[in-house]
């Protein structure tokens, strides 16, 4: 039961391969996480005899603006839930011509559901690394950060070991691999706030404040870590560098669909069989997620709803089980894909209990900078109690709506825009929980 | 003293706070920054108090009451919760003969609730200090406890 190596040797990722081969191949693409278990996390070595930092030295050979480029064309969007494009991101930090410029990585995953960035730092810290430094030298910066939440001991304990490392072997430091190039990785550990996965709240704490985030524009990309440019990625977003380098910007359009190339990480959790990180092409359906991934729900129980991409993101119900992942289809629906957690909720469980739960959780995660959020949030709970005992009016309703778009308009940052989340897609989809808890219904 | 060191080695930059008063709370015993800490850790570092304050009362991983030597933490968010993280609750606040929030009278265990600690596929799951444990149903819970008594009382001997 220690959650450790010896257990995430036994992955998900690796039953399901020898359970079901046939579909493997339709539904899973392994690219980010094709050395995870085959390479020791603990030693560069075994990363370089996999072809571990090959990208790195033909990112060197070649142009910055080239590198750029590649990013670019492989339509490679931030896997951290905003979905930006990175090359775009990658050439505003480029253009800026002001010195030093910085990088950072975001590791601060605290979004509940999400665990793929773990999965990632404890499989493949390298890969992370790689990507790190191309990076750095497509866009000039000559210092960069990785921020792991504090609860992540072993991925802190892990990168720090991996940073030690790639200098001992001169993929960092000064003059990396004899090129006029020098960068250096400073891994920072975060002291329990899911705010700090915010990008700004994440450079207040790098800067070693208090984690509130600031007003944007200006954005990281113009001024960041001590108000220089800075590029920030998801752990996620980092890793995909190295492939796309390796293998050129058309071997990574080809996964994916159209509108959304490459693989997702997707942390699959809740009431299922399997639960664990399975890397997946864009275009595959939640229902091959849950079912043929996730080998379905236990007990033969049937699905109360389905949470897609954390505590902030949707609840959906099954009669959209068919929704597709990806990007233009998530946004025609008018939901966000978030950073790609999938949580299954069983019917023994009320939606209200959960919605109150998710609610809770950004009551105690609110930094209290801001008034919607931080006062929003107590009135939601309140409004919610009133649904729970069946004591809600008509009225309350409808303020419950109100709140929700107040919150959703005018919070300062995304944490307050998205915390009513859970509500909005629980009113839209659910409504009936909530019309059957109104004190009127409830007499009649 | 363990403090002077870990000042030091953070070269008693303001931007390593975080890391100072972390790395120094785990040092400790009790798990918590006292008053008298930091006010030294002020003077130290040339800063205000008022600064070290702000980001002890910010970030959740730090107490400025006493705790126990280790901190049971259980996550209850979602994943957890709908795989019966209550259950775990329950049997660690019988096991330790504490309530959610409170201290063994002996002052060894603390039993908090955190937010996700990317256990997900574990669910559900708790931390106690830098150890993970997931897939517990409530008869592991004893044998998890035993270990880090055990564990402690070899630290006094």
């Amino acid at each position: 039961m220690r959650v450790g190596n010896e257990l995430y040797e036994s992955n998900k990722i690796n039953d399901v391969n020898k359970m079901n081969e046939m579909n493997e191949i339709l539904l899973e693409r392994h690219i980010i996480t094709a050395k995870c278990k085959k390479v020791d996390p603990w030693s560069i070595e075994s990363y370089i005899e996999l072809g571990g930092y090959e990208a790195l030295k033909s990112a060197l050979q070649m142009k910055p603006a080239d590198i750029i480029r590649e990013i670019k064309l492989s339509g490679l969007k931030g896997r951290g839930g905003a979905g930006f494009p990175t090359g775009v991101k990658m050439e505003s930090v480029r253009n800026i011509d002001v010195n030093p410029k910085y990088l950072v990585c975001n590791a601060d995953e605290g979004e509940p559901g999400n665990f793929k960035d773990r999965y990632l730092l404890e499989n493949d810290p390298h890969q992370l690394l790689e990507g790190m430094i191309i990076s750095a030298f497509a866009t000039g910066v000559i210092k960069g950060f990785i921020y792991i939440r504090g609860e992540y001991d072993k991925a802190i304990a892990m990168m720090q070991c991996a940073v030690k490392q790639a200098k001992e072997k001169g993929f960092l430091g000064e003059m990396i691999q004899g090129k006029d190039f020098s960068f250096d990785v400073e891994v920072k550990s975060g002291a329990g706030a899911y705010i700090c996965g915010e990008e700004f709240a994440l450079i207040e704490s790098i800067e070693g404040k208090a984690g509130r985030p600031r007003n944007k524009p200006p954005y990281p990309t113009m001024s960041g870590v001590y108000n220089k440019p800075t590029l920030l990625n998801n752990v996620e977003t980092f890793s995909n560098v190295p492939y796309i380098i390796s293998n050129g910007y058309a071997a990574f359009t080809e996964i994916g669909t159209k509108t959304s190339s490459g693989t997702r990480l997707v942390s699959l959790s809740g009431n299922v069989r399997n639960k664990g990180v399975y890397e997946v092409p864009f275009g595959i359906s939640i229902k091959d997620i849950i079912f043929t991934l996730g080998g379905g729900i236990p007990d033969d129980r049937t699905i109360k709803m389905i949470q897609l991409g954390g505590a902030s993101g949707p609840c959906i119900p099954a009669s959209m089980l068919d929704l597709k992942l990806d990007y233009s289809d998530f946004s025609a629906e008018g939901l966000s894909m978030g950073s790609g957690a999938v949580i299954v909720i069983d019917d023994r469980f009320d939606v209200l209990e959960i919605v109150r739960l998710l609610i809770r959780f950004f009551k105690h995660e609110s930094c209290g900078k801001c008034t919607p959020c931080r006062e929003g949030i107590g009135q939601m709970l309140r409004l919610l109690y009133k649904f729970k005992t069946a004591t809600a009016t008509e009225g309350d309703l409808e303020l419950l709506e109100t709140l929700c778009n107040v919150m959703n308009q005018t919070s300062f940052c995304g944490l307050g825009q998205a915390a009513p989340t859970a509500v909005v897609s629980t009113l839209r989809y659910f409504r009936e929980e909530y019309l059957k808890r109104i004190k009127i219904n409830a007499v009649v | 003293m363990q403090l002077s060191y870990i000042l030091d080695k953070y070269k008693r930059q303001p931007e390593n706070l975080i890391h100072i008063l972390l790395e120094y709370q785990q040092s400790k015993d009790k798990s918590f920054i006292s008053e008298d800490d930091v006010r030294f850790i002020a003077g130290e570092m040339s800063i205000s108090e008022s600064r070290i304050y702000s980001i002890i009362s910010f970030y959740s991983l730090f107490s400025i009451k006493p705790r126990g030597k280790y901190i049971v933490q259980v996550c209850n968010d979602v994943p957890c919760h709908v795989n019966g993280a209550l259950d775990i609750v329950r049997e660690l606040e019988n096991r330790l003969m504490i309530k959610m929030g409170e201290t063994t009278s002996d002052e060894v265990f603390s039993l908090e609730y955190t937010s996700c600690i990317g256990c997900c596929d574990k669910a559900p799951a708790i931390r106690i200090g830098s150890e993970t444990y997931g897939n517990l149903t409530a008869s592991d819970i004893s044998e998890i406890i035993a270990e880090f008594r055990r564990k402690y009382n070899e630290s006094r001997e």
